[in-house]
């Protein structure tokens, strides 16, 4: 025997009979369905009134502008990214307050972490939304915003916040989410946090480290490696969350696709043309979740 | 070897711990001056560790007094910290943190604690790193280093805050034997310095060598407390006998 020879090649994996008749069933399934909307319910498909929605030839200025499913994929996108920006404050925070002894702080977290689990996701956006557009808002002056003010009127501000006109409807959105989901962030950062083995905290705290700098320097930083993954994932289920906002009439993609749907009475295309909107931007952020994550894990060797 | 008027460094008086109902610690008198070196020796369970950790209060003891360099150390001491710097501390298990550099590792305490500069820090380190003979890993991560190696940057770690007192809790028992050595040897060099130092080991050797006084310990009392030579030639108590017959006697 020779010890430089190749190893033997691995078996190949082959699709077995199993395979294509599964296959073949899902198809027929598909072709049945369609079959059934065509000749049952008598559909007529007509995808170009609802592409209409997503770009449309302006004819004043004789160029091609984005409709509104376009206005409404932007402000889920930024609804998306400011919501996981609060619910990962508020996570990281909370996450930290249910590990501590203080029992004050350990009954808000938990107080708060079971309020918004055992309602539903509706129930709690219908009441929280009520009490931040009744009493915040009025309070922090949102709604009296000066539209033509220099910070406002410009690009960035549109970009991050999108149309000034609508700040207190889009800001109202962001809240609500932030602190719905930032619950289950909650839960996920305490995990990670109780997931740091318990000598790091003694060895953090016996070269005297302050409670702040054990915390900072030493826990949170492979407390949140850990729970990359998981924080990935809930932050492409905020993306699909963000349609619930519709319901108090946040301008976004599922609250104009409700319209788009009644304007055009083209029901089902435009919902398939909504969920495959969707999942381009969460498959989208998976990829990009994926990545980074190849790339944290090689730079850690 | 030790100095008669050497000031007293750590003095535990009637120190007693319970977890729960069961009592861990039971009237712990134990004092050691500057410059000290005591061995903490006894059957596993027998409250070493738990006593040593009482010191910097990661455990934190229910009666009795701890003082460090004249200050009381409690669970309600608002300014633990400041104690804690003054104690330098190695783990069985390294404790070393994953997420960062060797050097980072090092450098972490003193730019926190003593509000000194990254360059200091960073000479520092350097410094403790070649006495632990291990300057050439400054930019890896501890888990490139083997164990012994990673017990030694442990150990330039706690030296970094020039503690007043090194605690070592059982730094040898998670190594391969062929590590051991390297780590003892960095300890007696240490010991050699003057360092005062409270070692819980099963390293007989080192004890034998080092040690000025060897504390034995069993079920949560200490029981003998003697002169090196004196405690393995000729231990007093029964419990000892049976213990150094057990760890001597194959």
């Amino acid at each position: 025997m020779d010890r430089n020879s190749p190893p033997p090649a691995p078996p190949r994996k082959r699709l077995t009979i199993v395979d294509y008749l599964l296959f073949a069933s899902v198809i027929g399934l598909i072709v049945f369905a369609s079959y059934r909307v065509n000749d049952v319910l008598v559909y007529h498909w007509n995808w170009s009134r609802v592409f209409g929605f997503i770009i449309r030839f302006d004819e004043e200025t004789g160029s091609w502008v984005a409709n509104l499913l376009m206005y409404g994929l932007a402000t889920t996108l930024r609804l998306a990214v400011w919501g996981t920006i609060f619910a990962t404050i508020i996570g990281i925070l909370m996450g930290y307050w249910r590990t501590v002894d203080n029992l004050t702080l350990r009954i808000i977290s938990r107080s708060y972490v079971e309020l918004v689990r055992n309602i539903p996701p509706v129930v709690f956006i219908f009441i929280f939304y009520f009490f931040i557009s009744s009493q915040l808002f009025p309070a922090l002056g949102v709604d009296d915003i000066d539209r033509d003010g220099y910070i406002v009127n410009t690009w960035a501000f549109w970009i991050l916040f999108g149309d000034p006109a609508l700040l207190s409807n889009f800001l109202a959105g962001v809240l609500c989410l932030a602190m719905f989901e930032g619950a289950y962030v909650t839960e996920i950062v305490r995990a990670g946090i109780q997931a740091v083995p318990k000598g790091q905290w003694e060895a953090a705290r016996a070269i005297g480290l302050s409670r702040t700098n054990v915390l900072k320097d030493v826990i949170l930083p492979q407390a949140l490696r850990k729970i990359l993954p998981p924080m990935a994932g809930q932050f492409i289920t905020l993306i699909k969350d963000s349609a619930i906002v519709s319901l108090i009439s946040i301008q976004e993609l599922t609250f104009l696709a409700t319209e788009v749907a009644a304007t055009t009475t083209k029901v089902f295309e435009t919902w398939i043309l909504v969920g495959a909107m969707y999942f381009v931007l969460c498959y989208s952020f998976a990829l990009l979740f994926a990545w980074l994550e190849r790339r944290a894990a090689r730079s850690r060797r | 070897m030790l100095d008669a008027h050497a000031k007293p460094l750590v003095e535990i008086t009637g120190m007693c711990k319970w977890y729960g109902d069961f009592s861990a610690l039971f009237d712990i008198n134990l004092t050691v001056h500057e410059g000290e070196k005591v061995v903490v020796c006894g059957p596993s369970g027998s409250g070493k560790s738990t006593m040593i950790r009482c010191i910097n209060q990661l455990e934190a003891h229910q009666k009795g007094t701890i003082r460090v360099d004249g200050v009381e150390v409690s669970p309600e001491l608002k300014n633990i910290e400041g104690i804690r710097r003054e104690v330098g501390m190695v783990f069985q298990s390294f404790n070393l943190f994953p997420h960062m550099t060797i050097l980072d590792n090092l450098t972490l305490g003193p730019t926190r604690n003593r509000g000194i500069s990254k360059k200091e820090a960073r000479d520092l380190a350097m410094h403790y790193l070649e006495r632990v003979h291990i300057a050439e890993q400054a930019e890896k991560y501890p888990v490139q280093l083997s164990g012994g190696q990673q017990q030694r940057v442990a150990i330039a770690r706690a030296l970094c805050m020039k503690p007043k007192v090194m605690l070592f809790d059982e730094p040898t028992s998670a190594l391969d034997p062929e590590m051991i050595a390297g780590v003892l040897d960095v300890m007696i060099e240490l010991a050699e310095e003057g360092m005062t130092m409270i070692v819980v080991t099963h390293e007989m050797g080192f004890a034998r060598k080092v040690a000025d006084r060897v504390v034995f310990m069993d079920q949560g009392e200490i029981i003998e407390v003697a002169e090196p030579e004196q405690f393995f030639s000729n231990p007093q108590s029964d419990r000892a006998q049976l213990f150094l017959s057990q760890l001597l006697g194959h």
